[in-house]
């Protein structure tokens, strides 16, 4: 069993390694000081390269699912290291189905170091293969939760297509609110990477402090809770005494609002995170001395604005079905077995329930009043935002049914 | 009533149409020269045409996308903030809204409360906004569908030139010396073999493919308002049972509002065991395996008839188990809840006093109390009260709070060869105390009671879910007809040495154009995607 789980390891290891050389491979082939002089044919053959390592990490991943699958007796779906490692997937494969169509390899620069991140950050969380609590034993959870991350797969690539439209379009030089969103956007995803490189360091580093809190149980009563923080406490627990000799101290301590015996560690990372992106953000603009977006818009220029923005809309389109099925129909179907009612207004229920909205929002925007073009981007980035909001926010902040991690 | 307009081509039009619904030309003065509206083929639509009565401007409100889509946005914004504090259903502990909001979360959490956000979605404006949102999609859906299926039933194959200059994809083509007939044909043979369905009139072509795609969101819309009555009808008495029951093991209860008993014969709690995973995790009998009631279902066939004893009959015998609810004939009985080691009935050993002789021992079940209880030939013991949930009055009185066992109390009187005359004491849990407050002539001495588990079911029928889940169904169907097909048109048209071009598709540009490109290709034109459109598209 133990070296099944290790090959299972190995496999997710080698997706990951084929992803980052899919992603840099596409960059390869759409960037470059040649790359103007390239001849289409050229950039398609450089882009079936990238393509092919895309598809080889993509069945690695696929072989990792199925060997944990077989040892873990359930769909590897099931706790926050799983989902967020089979949303990578599905975001692979969505990508995998629209390249098809289109063809063009920096769909491939746009989507693909988003799967490197969703797999990365799947990585930061606990990945034993745990037992299923009796709520999930369902052949549901197989079904609502694949098609559901697919869905949410083909809405990563329309977001991809959305930012690349802005990126596209936009004046490098331009000083409106929209150029400011753009590279707000920007920093942003350094803060995601920030935040992904920090756990990692500290991890190999194996960081840890331990804190004693008092902790308010929902029954009102007061106890005295353990509270390991794997980062440098900044802020440490409301109340709480380090009990770790010769690390560091907390600058202050969390503010009373924040609920929960975790609340300060995650405001902890949360901060280290921030000011980590910050800071690479800060030296990215100094290495380039302009606008993150202005040199990332660059690359894009070559690209029919109206094409790209037909891609993102595509993405979404073919997602939206996917996600009503998944998200809304089987889930509701789900919820019927498990809780006997098939919509009971949880909080991640709700979630999915505004993320349709928002893109129903958006289908109707732009197929009967005409908004194509920089609004509708602007829409299928936010949506995107949405999704992982549900995803990351709901499960970890919001509690409620399922809060599975 | 206003006249219909006629077009040049002799075609009679419903007022307000842009286009000919025949010949597609421009109808209306502020359409000529510019790119065209094609989303509703330029039909006439009710919203468009009439602004008079209250009843067009209703009928105008909830046909106009943009209001739908602001109350979209609405309920959108609404239900983010229903998710903000825990809505009063899912409060962790028992306590009213009023106290629970305010100490959880400080004034914020009052000012949620104040503004009834804590019953957000059972709240009458939400509720206002979805139907807002149903009334919309009926009258939208309606204000389109006819037009356009007018429009696409009586559309022609020979357009007026004015209608294939407006369209996006359009293109004039040189087709001096050519064959006229032969270069017809030849194009339709081409659109015949990327599968469009071909039609010709004169020297005009129309090849059009997916137009059953154009019902897909009409069909969405429909399957969206089925669930929504769906849901309306659950309002109905009778349509919809929320209940919950408690049964102990052993036990058979009746179920809530219905001619159904349900028995707890046994209730299992599991754990997982260390060994039942593969990798070494410290969670040996932590994390629950299962939770599971044998429960049988019996019907009460005395049902009718008031005043009878139930007469029950066995109609279902079935491991209830999370996940799997016991179903029969609408009624589900799903597991919900669980306490364990719940007192059953109190073990007591009777001892003479004075010679510490042991007398026997009784069982009071705190269920169905015995009246009296046989001990031996010599001793006897009677039940002469049960208080279960035993507690005092204002005036000191002895009172029982509810008729659950969780405080219970016995009167008795022991009758024996010491006390022939009977000796009344008080059992309370692990004590007692006879009535004229002097030491006891038979004690009563506290063995290991019964304990049983108590499993808490939930009680459903809901009459409506067919319906809500068929009302899903179509609408899934009309979301694939939409996204999945393509509604794709195609006009040729040979006209003075020149060969017209035009295109239109409800999505997909970039699909329609490869295929008129290859089209035009194989027919000995060389021109590229981006060709054809003559000039900026509109924004």
């Amino acid at each position: 069993m133990n070296s099944l789980i290790g090959l299972s390891n190995t496999m997710l290891t080698i997706a990951f390694i084929f992803y980052c050389v899919a992603t840099i491979l596409f960059f390869v082939a759409v960037t470059g000081k040649s790359f103007r002089n390239r001849t289409p044919e050229e950039q398609g053959r450089r882009g079936r390269f990238a393509y092919a390592a895309a598809v080889i990490g993509f069945l690695a991943h696929a072989v990792f699912i199925g060997i944990r699958w077989y040892v873990g007796g359930h769909i590897p779906t099931s706790n926050m290291f799983e989902f967020m490692q089979f949303l990578g997937f599905a975001m692979t494969l969505a990508f995998l189905g629209i390249y098809l169509i289109y063809r063009i390899p920096l769909i491939g620069a746009f989507v693909m170091p988003f799967s490197v991140l969703i797999v990365s950050y799947a990585a930061v969380f606990p990945r034993e293969i745990t037992p299923l609590i009796p709520a999930l034993q369902s052949y549901w959870l197989q079904i609502h939760v694949t098609t559901a991350a697919l869905g949410e797969g083909a809405f990563a690539v329309g977001f991809a297509g959305g930012l690349m439209y802005l990126l596209r379009t936009l004046d490098p030089n331009e000083k409106s609110k929209s150029a400011s969103w753009l590279e707000f956007v920007m920093w942003v995803i350094c803060t995601l990477v920030a935040f992904i490189v920090l756990v990692f360091s500290f991890q190999l580093a194996g960081y840890q402090a331990t804190f004693k809190a008092p902790f308010q149980m929902s029954t009102g009563q007061v106890v005295d809770s353990q509270v390991k923080y794997h980062m440098p406490a900044i802020v440490g627990p409301k109340g709480g005494t380090l009990e770790t000799t010769d690390k560091m101290k907390p600058w202050f301590e969390a503010p009373g609002f924040m609920k929960g015996n975790q609340a300060a560690r995650k405001f902890n990372t949360l901060i280290w995170s921030v000011a980590g992106g910050t800071l690479l953000y800060g030296a990215a603009r100094l290495a380039l001395r302009r606008r993150i977006s202005g040199v990332v818009g660059r690359w894009v220029q070559d690209l029919e604005p109206d094409l790209v923005d037909e891609i993102s809309y595509r993405a979404i389109a073919i997602g939206f079905p996917i996600f009503t099925l998944g998200a809304l129909i089987f889930a509701m179907i789900w919820a019927h077995e498990a809780w006997g009612r098939f919509w009971g207004w949880d909080p991640k229920e709700v979630w999915a329930l505004i993320t349709w909205l928002f893109y129903s929002a958006y289908l109707h925007l732009r197929l009967s009043r005409g908004w194509q073009g920089k609004r509708s981007a602007w829409m299928a980035v936010i949506g995107f935002i949405i999704v992982m909001f549900n995803l990351v926010f709901v499960n970890l902040v919001i509690s409620g049914l399922h809060s599975y991690a | 009533m206003l006249d219909n307009v006629k077009c040049e081509c002799g075609h009679s039009n419903p007022v307000g149409t842009m286009l000919c619904e025949s010949c597609g030309a421009p109808l209306a003065s502020e359409v000529a020269g510019k790119k065209v509206d094609m989303r509703y083929e330029g039909a006439a639509r009710r919203s468009q045409t009439y602004h008079k009565t209250i009843v067009d401007r209703i009928w105008n409100f909830f046909s106009s996308v943009r209001n739908a889509v602001i109350m979209i946005v609405l309920t959108l914004i609404a239900s983010a903030i229903g998710t903000v504090f825990p809505q009063e259903r899912y409060i962790p502990v028992p306590k009213p809204a009023e106290q629970y909001y305010p100490e959880a979360y400080g004034t914020l959490g009052l000012i949620y409360y104040r503004l009834g956000f804590h019953n957000l979605y059972s709240s009458w404006w939400f509720i206002a906004l979805m139907l807002g949102i149903g009334i919309s999609l009926v009258v939208c859906s309606l204000d389109r569908v006819v037009p356009l299926y007018r429009a696409l039933k009586t559309q022609r194959v020979k357009r007026d030139k004015r209608f294939l200059q407006i369209q996006k994809v359009s293109v004039e083509l040189n087709a001096e010396g050519k064959e006229v007939e032969q270069l017809t044909a030849s194009l339709e043979e081409a659109l015949k073999k990327k599968r469009y369905h071909v039609r010709r009139e004169e020297n005009a072509l129309l090849g059009e493919k997916g137009r059953f795609s154009r019902w897909g969101p009409y069909i969405n819309h429909i399957g969206l308002i089925i669930f929504l009555i769906g849901c309306l009808m659950r309002l109905i008495p009778g349509f919809y049972l929320d209940q919950y029951v408690w049964v102990r093991e052993g036990q058979t209860v009746p179920v809530p509002e219905t001619n159904y008993y349900v028995k707890n014969e046994q209730f299992i709690k599991e754990y997982y065991q260390d060994d039942e995973f593969p990798e070494k995790l410290d969670v040996n009998g932590v994390i629950v395996k299962e939770y599971k009631t044998k429960a049988v279902l019996y019907e009460n066939e005395n049902a009718e008839i008031p005043g009878s004893e139930p007469k029950l009959k066995q109609v279902a015998k079935h491991d209830i188990e999370v996940n799997h609810p016991l179903k029969y004939e609408g009624l589900l009985l799903y597991q919900a809840g669980e306490q364990e080691n719940q007192l059953q009935a109190l073990n007591l050993n009777l001892v003479d006093t004075a010679t510490k002789e042991p007398l026997g021992s009784v069982k009071l079940d705190l269920l169905s109390p015995p009246k009296e209880i046989k001990v031996n030939d010599n001793v006897k013991v009677q039940v002469l009260q049960y208080f279960p949930d035993f507690a005092l009055d204002d005036m000191k009185q002895p009172i029982t709070k509810s008729t659950e066992p969780n405080n219970p109390a016995f009167i008795v009187n022991t009758i024996s060869p010491k006390t022939p005359n009977g000796e009344k004491q008080w059992i309370f849990l692990g004590d007692t105390l006879t009535a004229d407050g002097k030491d006891p002539k038979v004690t009563y001495a506290f063995a290991k009671p019964d304990l049983v588990d108590m499993s808490g079911l939930m009680v459903r029928k809901d009459a409506s879910l067919p319906i809500i889940f068929f009302g899903a169904g179509v609408s899934m169907l009309g979301l694939v007809m939409g996204f999945y097909w393509q509604h794709r048109r195609i006009w040729f048209q040979v006209e003075e040495e020149k060969l017209l071009v035009a295109a239109h598709t409800n999505k997909n540009w970039f699909g329609i154009k490869n295929e008129v490109v290859k089209i035009l290709e194989a027919n000995g034109y060389h021109i590229s995607a981006a060709q054809l459109e003559k000039e900026a598209k509109q924004s």
